[in-house]
């Protein structure tokens, strides 16, 4: 079916901060114009998103609103967050932390987190963020190839998931602990920035120099750091003003975890070098909690993810009903295709519609984005912001081609924008598999409709996305192996009407092991505490034997298409069947 | 259904859906998410599991009322007409 287009008003064009005459106008003199350099030159992520605001006289405005789990809200200006992030900057001096070093962190959303994050930038480190649900294997795995020189985290996270190897990475020197305690070998947070001075000379970064890893999955493989620098500034503030409407003063909600790449970006660093006040919520999704904290904080601009917005369109309309959200003026989402129903049931309920954008780790920003001012096609990615040149191509080798409107093709990106990834860490042959000709391609299939629009089609690749989060199947199917009934394991993403995917597994036992309910659960179980829940198979299912190539090389594309009734497309190559 | 009966149900019906825990170390107390450790796709689960092993709709606005085994057991209780769909 075909959704009816959602338009624009005349007012609502015209107040757009990226009209048509901006768009048409647009350099990238223009984004480096919303920045101002380090004084006595060099360019710094945490300068550009709070010193420079502070010098602006703008230091009593509101950087930070949080709210805790358990009630308590704290809330910091941009002067506050100038002088905690300075502290922190002077903790690393203190520790022996040098320019360059790599600092991860692991933690719920809390506000120690944020100013780790931007004191790490301040003392001319790269600040690497992963996700607080990981278990201990992907947590462990991302530091070895990151070689974290320091991390920020819990004490709990700490005992849990990080405390049994932290000895095998004699370079990781200094753990530092969130709170008042810390156990042994590492170091208590709160009573060592009180400890150190508030101000800080922020090391003169240049823009060339590394300030961000994310690591992202692959299909084989360990997983890819992607490496970002200081420049990625340019788009953060281009893409936070031009797609999410950020201007100074505006009250805005990114719900993304700076776990993930999104609330790094659009979570820490875009909104505040757009000078806005930023709600963090430490708790997970309910939609009342959700629906108060829209009203009560009179939320302007929203950001969040299709999962979430699948959710409370569950809970029901009339949930929603009894909250007033007049304060809001745009909303969007990310993290996967955001199905038509869900935008129209937005415009719905919120009397506005979502704006769907579409990016990558690798891309370190917003890239395609249905704008303010645009006319939305429920279910399309919207159009290249400016600056950004979009196509959709066909790969041959080294070559690309272009495709013609209408016709699929793999999403490619003209190479040169300021937050592109400059390298995957240590991994020189995967980073130039992804360019060609002057392209990045990115995976992902799209296609382009005759006005421009794009509009997702599938990834190229086995990898999945469940909840948003972008999950690499040897991962999985590593962890699986190590259980000692399990021979072999293939791992898919099957279609969820909630989570967009999620994740199955199919093992083939070792002799002397028989399936059964609890086998099944044994297995799930060792994964989910390996690799963390959102990364685990939801369901485990036993075969004999896994359907594979002459090369050995196990066809999860089989597999899926027998599990969702579709055609088995070309098995020329496959040599034993699954049994 | 006793009190007893609804508890080891909803503790049968976590372990399926969160087989990583130990079922002996499940406190009435623990929070399926803050202490237990569920993403919000186990919640679902579960709460899909639970209303078919009861019988009910359980409804969004009251999934905090079946976030730990003590809420749950009171809610699950509660609820009208239980008791003759089970078998």
């Amino acid at each position: 079916m075909t959704w009816e287009v959602i338009r624009k008003t005349a007012a609502e064009r015209s107040s757009a901060t990226l009209t048509e005459a901006v768009r048409a106008q647009f350099t990238w003199a223009d984004a480096e114009s919303m920045l101002d350099g380090l004084p006595g030159g060099g360019l710094n992520i945490a300068y550009e998103a709070i010193d420079r605001h502070v010098a602006a006289g703008h230091g009593a405005e509101e950087a930070i609103c949080w709210f805790g789990k358990d009630g308590r809200t704290r809330r910091l200006s941009y002067a506050d967050l100038a002088s905690e992030t300075a502290r922190f900057a002077n903790l690393m001096v203190a520790n022996g932390l040098r320019p360059g070093d790599r600092l991860f962190a692991i933690a719920e959303r809390v506000p120690d987190l944020y100013i780790a994050a931007l004191g790490t930038l301040k003392a001319g480190m790269v600040f690497s963020p992963l996700f607080w649900a990981f278990g201990p294997d992907p947590i462990r795995m991302r530091i070895e190839i990151g070689e974290a020189k320091a991390l920020v985290t819990t004490a709990a996270i700490y005992r849990r998931k990080i405390a049994a190897w932290r000895e095998e990475f004699p370079s990781l020197k200094l753990v530092l602990i969130i709170g008042d305690e810390a156990p042994e070998g590492c170091v208590a947070l709160g009573p060592a920035m009180a400890g150190v001075s508030d101000q800080f000379d922020i090391v003169q970064t240049r823009p060339e120099d590394p300030a961000l890893i994310h690591f992202t999955s692959g299909t084989t493989g360990r997983p890819k750091g992607a490496v970002h620098v200081h420049k990625a500034v340019v788009m953060h503030a281009a893409a936070g003003r031009y797609a999410l409407e950020l201007v100074p003063g505006r009250r805005y909600w990114c719900t993304a975890d700076p776990g993930w790449v999104t609330g790094t970006s659009f979570g820490i660093i875009s909104p505040l070098v757009n000078r806005v006040c930023m709600i963090i919520d430490e708790a997970d999704f309910d939609p009342e909690r959700w629906y108060s904290i829209l009203q009560d904080q009179k939320v302007e601009v929203w950001y969040t993810a299709p999962t979430a917005i699948r959710m409370m369109m569950r809970a029901g309309k009339d949930v929603a009903a009894r909250y007033d959200f007049s304060a809001l003026r745009f909303m969007a989402s990310v993290g996967e295709p955001l199905n038509p129903e869900a935008v129209v049931w937005g415009n719905e309920v919120f009397g506005r519609p979502f704006h769907d954008n579409w990016w990558q780790t690798e891309t370190g920003g917003i890239m395609i984005a249905n704008t303010a001012a645009m006319d939305i096609h429920p279910g399309s990615m919207g159009k290249p912001l400016p600056g950004i040149e979009a196509g959709i191509v066909e790969r041959d080798g080294d070559e690309v081609r272009e495709c013609a409107p209408g016709e699929i093709g793999e999403l490619a990106l003209r190479q040169g924008w300021p937050s592109m990834m400059r390298a995957y860490l240590h991994e020189e042959a995967r980073y130039k598999k992804c360019f060609a000709s002057g392209w990045y391609l990115s995976g992902d299939l799209a296609v382009r409709d005759a006005e421009g629009y794009f509009w997702f089609v599938g990834r190229a690749d086995d990898l999945i996305k469940s909840s948003g989060h972008l999950i690499g199947p040897f991962e999985v199917e590593s962890a699986l192996i190590e259980h000692p009934a399990v021979a072999e394991a293939a791992v898919i993403g099957l279609p969820d009407e909630t989570a967009g995917e999620v994740v199955k597994a199919y093992v083939a036992l070792n002799p002397g092991y028989e399936p059964s309910e609890e086998l099944e659960r044994d297995i799930r179980g060792l994964a989910r505490k390996k690799l963390g829940p959102s990364v685990a198979p939801r369901e485990v299912a036993f075969r004999k034997t896994l359907p594979k190539t002459r090369s050995g090389k196990i066809m999860r594309r089989l597999l899926k298409a027998r599990e969702l009734g579709l055609p088995e497309g070309d098995i020329s190559t496959l040599e034993s069947d699954e049994t | 259904m006793t009190e007893d009966e609804i508890r080891k149900s909803y503790i049968e019906e976590l372990i399926r859906v969160a087989p990583d825990l130990d079922a002996a170390t499940i406190s009435g107390g623990d929070h399926l998410q803050d202490d237990l450790e569920l993403d919000s796709m186990d919640v679902l689960n579960l709460v899909i599991a639970l209303s078919k092993r009861f019988g009910r709709d359980i409804p969004e606005a009251d999934y905090p009322q079946i976030a730990t085994a003590d809420l749950a057991v009171a809610y699950l209780g509660n609820l009208p007409g239980e008791s003759d769909r089970l078998i």
